[in-house]
């Protein structure tokens, strides 16, 4: 009991309602308020991001029609679209905006255990944003590095912004880095002392179980980006050489005298890979509340599925060497991480067949989250096995830098994510705003999307096979490339020209239902979370008006058999309800 | 990146250890009254201390990453090893009084010995104030010395180094400076004051650790 007087104490001491408009929405200290801040500054650098692939594909689909393409603007565009697309969208979306939103209200508890640190995370993460598209406009322009920003290039004249472009970039990176440790403290430690009574980790939705893995990950790896980005920016201001080797550039010696670039490849990915793993945990704990509650069943093996997590996040700690078997290191060496690769397989494939086996003999809901829940599990398979060829250093070493690996990355670190963000905010929307969205508009939305990204992304793979090397401005008279791969590249323009254009139904859809919307049930899914029994909806600040919710169940009890309604939320107590699961009952 | 391995490998394995005992054994789909221990942190109420400890586990990894880049970048061939100064030992004793003065002023805020407090805070904020300043002059006597950053990557190494771990010493003087400020003017509940002694002498030996584990690696090298 002691916990829930000091949380009651917090309560009075700490949160007491904002009363003005900037302290309730600008200067707000609430998590709902900072989710939604976080999430409209990540999607509004996603579009950005959107754009600039448009300028790429233009570029490639149609060579040398358009003036304002120059090699240097699209090295420019390549850069600035994956950084921000990689790290100022999917990451902050996904911790910032789902996890500052759900956390709390999934726990059960009245906000994040440090609001003020939480504001201050979003307004530094801001900071980080303004400085990127500061970049844009400075002498030189942002930097054309790749999003990898591989030194010597990154820094030597050739490479366009290597003046204020990578200074900015760094920069960028390491505030943003900032940001996310207040952020991912403070997830943290909300998970593990702000629980609602009953709550035990163990009765978490997978939502939060995959955010807050994700987040010590994050807290893990992304110490490695900031100490590359501070030793690059030595490189570059102080000319040490921590990363620059001894070279001559244009008959010029910059003075640096043999410094390791592999180095920063080590470090870069050291944080790269479980940045992946940063970005699909979440996706698949979100994806796991979906499809449960949209087939009305209980996730299939929960234990087997939090386990599959945690043992995803630690694995990807010991894989990062996969992204450089072209830097030519030890065979043995590529040996060790082609083997940790393919092991990650394992808990992977685990957590897709438990999907399918959620699915199996449930009562299927088609609305639009189960939708984008579903393509997400096609999308992930499909991306998935494609790494099982990438995983291998043979069959690595030809498609390294072909389009196969743009296709890879795309499909399971692009597609799959923004899929299920969108299901997720489809899911989530009625309790943010209180207010129903259009539903056919929505499936609209999604088939558009989905098919128009497999129309994207299915082409590149051959395109990969035949050999067209990524990165590459323009093909030039090469010999081996068939001309379909240039008609082939002009279809894949015009599908991703198409499915950038259909996300204007998604934003057509949410301003329509902010103004117009229909006032949506407290509850329209039937879901059992706690976040969708609030006392108010949507929830007030505080989140539970007078007293904390008490948790007696886990998350998916879901056609549970002997109770008139097909779903027990967490707060109902054993003796109103019975509990079990629709399968297996008899187990206990 | 051994060395960063090692150290990750240490905190997940903490993690693991405490997951498991966490979820072993239990059958989430069973409903059940609630129990009163159930939703309680690793650490019993408070938070401020998990929070600690996450942070902590950041740094580690940011010193330990750049650890390995140091035994990386040994390796090749332009690589010069440099002699510390000597200063560098006065300097380590200075932390390490800081951190005992430290350990005993928190001492005597739990003990509720409060006059102790305040020549306890300022002493500890002179002697890690000397830290800092022992390490800009060691700084000094190098750059005295025709020894830059950029002559050497050992010597970039040694002020990447000392610098990062000198700014971290700063920051935790921020949070010594306001409890500090507390305990002059008397400000502030009591229990909080304590509380806050209590976790930035947790930070100060952990920044003495990490230094001598820094000290030792640099004069081994």
């Amino acid at each position: 009991m002691a916990y829930v007087a000091i949380a009651d104490r917090d309560h009075e001491q700490e949160h007491h309602d904002p009363q003005t408009f900037i302290t309730k929405y600008v200067w707000s200290q609430d998590h709902k308020v900072i989710a939604v801040q976080y999430g409209i500054t990540a999607i509004f650098v996603g579009l950005i991001a959107l754009g600039l692939s448009a300028m790429m594909r233009l570029q490639l689909g149609f060579p040398d029609q358009f003036s304002f393409i120059n090699p240097e603007n699209y090295y420019q565009f390549i850069t600035m679209h994956g950084m921000i697309m990689v790290i100022y969208l999917l990451t902050a979306l996904f911790l910032g905006g789902f996890g500052n939103y759900l956390i709390p209200l999934m726990c059960g508890s009245r906000d994040m255990v440090f609001p003020y640190m939480n504001m201050l995370s979003y307004w530094v993460y801001l900071l980080s944003v303004i400085i990127l598209v500061i970049s844009f406009f400075v002498p030189g322009g942002s930097t054309g590095a790749g999003w990898t920003l591989y030194p010597p290039q990154a820094i030597m004249p050739g490479t366009p912004g290597i003046d204020l472009g990578i200074i900015l970039m760094l920069i960028s990176l390491a505030v943003f880095i900032v940001a996310f440790t207040m952020g991912g403290l403070n997830y943290v430690t909300t998970v593990l002392q702000a629980r609602c009574k009953g709550m035990t980790l163990m009765r978490m939705p997978l939502s939060v179980w995959g955010i807050f893995i994700a987040t010590i990950l994050g807290l893990l790896a992304f110490p490695a980006l900031l100490v590359s980005a501070i030793m690059m920016l030595f490189d570059k201001t102080l000319y040490t050489s921590f990363f620059m080797p001894a070279i001559s550039s244009m008959g010029v010696d910059p003075g640096y005298t043999g410094g390791s670039p592999i180095l920063f490849q080590h470090l870069f990915w050291f944080f790269g890979h479980p940045e992946v793993y940063i970005v699909a945990l979440p996706a698949f704990g979100i994806v796991s509340d979906l499809l449960s509650t949209h087939a009305r069943k209980n996730i299939f093996g929960y234990r087997m599925m939090v386990w599959a997590i945690i043992v995803i996040g630690g694995l990807s700690f010991v894989v990062w060497a996969h992204h450089m078997y072209v830097s030519g290191m030890n065979p043995y060496f590529g040996f060790f991480f082609a083997t940790t690769t393919l092991i990650i397989a394992v808990p992977t494939a685990i957590k897709v067949y438990n999907w399918v086996l959620t699915l199996w003999e449930g009562n299927i809901h088609l609305r639009v989250p189960m939708l984008f829940a579903i393509g997400f599990i096609f999308t992930f398979i499909h991306g998935g096995l494609t790494g099982l060829f990438l995983g291998n250093v043979t069959i690595d070493l030809p498609l390294s830098d072909t389009y196969f690996v743009v296709a890879h990355f795309h499909m399971v670190m692009g597609v799959s994510p923004i899929l299920v963000v969108f299901g997720a905010i489809y899911h989530w929307w009625p309790k943010i705003t209180g207010r129903m969205y259009n539903e056919t508009l929505g499936k609209w939305h999604f088939w558009m999307t989905f098919l128009g990204t497999y129309s994207i992304y299915l082409p590149m793979h051959y395109l990969g096979f035949a050999g067209v090397p990524r990165r590459y401005f323009a093909m030039g008279n090469t010999e081996f490339l068939p001309d379909s791969a240039q008609d082939l590249n002009a279809w894949i323009t015009m599908s991703a020209l198409f499915v950038a254009a259909s996300q204007i139904l998604f934003f057509v859809n949410m301003i329509w239902s902010l103004t117009r919307g229909p006032k949506s049930d407290p509850n329209p899914w039937g879901a059992t979370t706690l976040e969708w029994q609030t006392p108010d909806h949507p929830p007030k600040h505080g989140n539970w008006g007078h007293d904390l919710p008490e948790v007696h169940r886990w998350a998916y009890d879901y056609s549970v058999p002997g109770y008139e309604a097909d779903f027990i939320p967490q707060n109902v107590p054993a003796d109103k309800a019975p509990a079990g699961r629709s399968h297996g009952v008899e187990e206990h | 990146m051994e060395i960063a391995l090692i150290f990750l490998a240490l905190i997940l394995a903490t993690l693991l250890g405490w997951l498991l005992k966490q979820s072993f054994n239990t059958q989430p789909w069973v409903a059940d009254v609630v129990s009163d221990t159930a939703h309680h942190g690793p650490l019993g109420t408070n938070s401020k201390l998990v929070a600690l400890l996450t942070l902590l586990a950041v740094i580690t990894s940011f010193f330990a990453l750049i650890m390995s880049a140091y035994s990386l970048r040994m390796e090749l061939g332009d690589w010069v090893p440099m002699t510390e100064p000597r200063l560098l030992w006065v300097n380590t004793g200075l932390l390490v009084a800081a951190s005992l003065v430290f350990q005993w002023t928190r001492n005597a805020a739990i003990n509720g010995r409060d006059s102790a407090l305040k020549p306890g805070l300022v002493l500890t904020g002179v002697l890690t104030a000397a830290f800092v300043a022992g390490q800009l002059l060691a700084w000094n006597q190098l750059q005295q010395s025709g020894q830059f950053m950029t002559s050497n990557p050992a010597n970039a190494f040694f002020y990447f180094l000392t610098g990062a771990h000198a700014v971290h010493i700063l920051g935790g003087m921020v949070v010594w400076a306001r409890a500090t400020t507390r305990v002059m003017l008397d400000r502030g509940d009591a229990l909080r004051t304590r509380r806050s002694i209590e976790l930035c002498a947790i930070y100060w030996h952990f920044l003495l650790l990490v230094w001598l584990v820094l000290f030792g690696l640099l004069l081994s090298t």
